[in-house]
């Protein structure tokens, strides 16, 4: 496939609560980082792929002003937008859509009720439809998986919901499959070991995603510096990578991650 | 820019992100559907998503099929994206038992790749001079084949190369979706909307 023309995908992601961007360790410690719509245009001139907003509101009252805040940011990009965060509903996803964006990613509604997968993906589309997996490694014991998956070679990764306080029992890779065959058009893979450590991404988990599943993979949790990149998608054969805190605290630019990953042979969006 | 275009909604197509970009370009639009359709007064823009089969047997059932093939056949400058670049063509792999327009020759195929479908940002080639090369941003499991090879205007390669976009008479279709490819789309949108405007 080395003539194919695909880019491999730098996608920033900016966490919101109650209409403001926030990104912290761990999902912890919240701090403002800026206006949404004007970090949106700012990623879309960098050369950013696509952008990905996650509403991380605690309550209800905050999480209402997502459909607002996504209709201003739409309206100004001229690249995809993903949206997720509290989505629990195919009438939200709906409303979403309407106002701009252009996929969903689901996360804790889709363990609670793995249906809502093939009611997004048959009335709206796979391609709209992204499930986020929280995991965090474990020795596999006791994770409950369908016959045959996940556990190979005694590595295995848990689920985690509710923004990773609550484990779940369930073999992620195994949950994955499930994903991709009620309809999921790709899967946006967190580390939660890795998630906030600036310790570059976790290599194995993306590759043995990526290998066993038939959807994209948008590895995410722990993106260090431009070779953390190049590792996650050489090595560990993502489809895209998702960041946020390098990007937001001016660390480094997309232009920088992107040029570093053209000289190491990467398939980039040059801009 | 002072052309208005008709923005044509086939159904199973979310129109809201072509028309946020044509307000972004100023361009003037007007939606029209089945129950409002395009007269030929003002060039067409026919985005469009979803399943083939599903798209043109909507299209049958409210006759804006006739209408459409009518109107091209007249000379009114059409533009398709992704699934509405698809129906241009006799049939596609995905609905065997749904023609398409056959406005164009040619039939919409499969990938074979082993990820379907094809998500993101790939590097076309141009097979016109005065078309910029540049990346564009794909959504597809299908693509067309043109049957002659004179009316693909852009290649992309996705486990082999394949057709992104054709440019036959007043025909323009992307595969691609310029409305989400960055200001590469938006020029190509613009290009498009001077030329017929």
């Amino acid at each position: 496939m080395s003539a194919d023309g695909l880019c491999k995908r730098i996608i920033p992601c900016l966490d919101v609560a109650g209409g403001k961007t926030v990104k912290g360790i761990n999902f912890g410690n919240l701090r403002e980082i800026g206006d949404p719509v004007e970090l949106g245009r700012f990623y879309q001139e960098q050369g950013a792929d696509e952008l990905t907003f996650l509403d991380i509101s605690a309550s209800n009252e905050d999480r209402s002003t997502v459909v607002d805040l996504v209709r201003a940011v739409a309206a100004n990009l001229s690249i995809p937008f993903t949206v997720g965060g509290g989505v629990s509903s195919l009438d939200l996803v709906k409303r979403l859509l309407e106002n701009g964006a252009d996929k969903v990613s689901i996360n804790t509604a889709a363990v609670n009720r793995p249906q809502l997968i093939e009611e997004i993906a048959g009335t709206c589309g796979s391609q709209c439809c992204v499930v986020a997996l929280d995991v965090r490694r474990s020795d596999g014991k006791g994770l409950k998986r369908r016959v045959g998956n996940g556990g190979e070679n005694g590595t295995a990764w848990e689920v985690l919901i509710r923004g990773g306080r609550v484990t779940t029992g369930r073999d992620a890779l195994d949950w994955a499959l499930e994903c991709v065959e009620r309809g999921a058009g790709e899967i946006l893979l967190t580390s939660w070991d890795k998630d906030g450590t600036l310790d570059g991404f976790d290599i194995e988990l993306t590759k043995i995603f990526s290998q066993r599943l038939s959807v994209p993979v948008i590895a995410s949790g722990g993106a260090r510096d431009p070779d953390s990149f190049v590792e996650v998608f050489q090595d560990g054969q993502a489809d895209a990578a998702l960041a946020a805190s390098i990007f937001h605290d001016g660390m480094y630019t997309i232009g920088a991650v992107k040029d570093q990953l053209h000289k190491a042979g990467v398939p980039v969006r040059l801009c | 820019m002072k052309a208005e275009v008709d923005l044509v909604d086939i159904g199973g197509g979310n129109i809201g992100s072509i028309s946020r970009c044509l307000e972004r370009l100023n361009v003037r639009y007007r939606k029209s559907d089945a129950a409002n359709p395009p007269d030929g007064s003002r060039p067409l823009v026919v985005p469009g998503v979803g399943a083939f089969g599903a798209v043109m047997q909507s299209l049958r059932a409210s006759e804006l099929d006739k209408r459409l093939v009518e109107l091209v056949g007249a000379g009114t400058p059409y533009l398709g994206i992704c699934v509405g670049m698809q129906i241009l063509f006799d049939g596609s792999e995905e609905s065997t038992a749904s023609p398409g327009l056959s406005l164009v020759p040619g039939k919409v195929v499969r990938f074979r790749h082993p990820k379907v479908p094809q998500i993101g940002w790939n590097k076309l080639t141009s097979l016109s001079k005065q078309w910029q090369p540049g990346y564009a941003y794909f959504v597809n499991s299908y693509f067309p084949v043109p049957d002659n090879a004179g009316d693909t205007l852009y290649e992309a390669n996705y486990g082999g190369s394949f057709c992104a976009a054709i440019r036959r008479g007043n025909v323009t279709a992307f595969q691609f979706h310029p409305e989400k490819s960055g200001a590469f789309g938006e020029s190509l949108l613009t290009r498009w909307v001077e030329n017929v405007g």
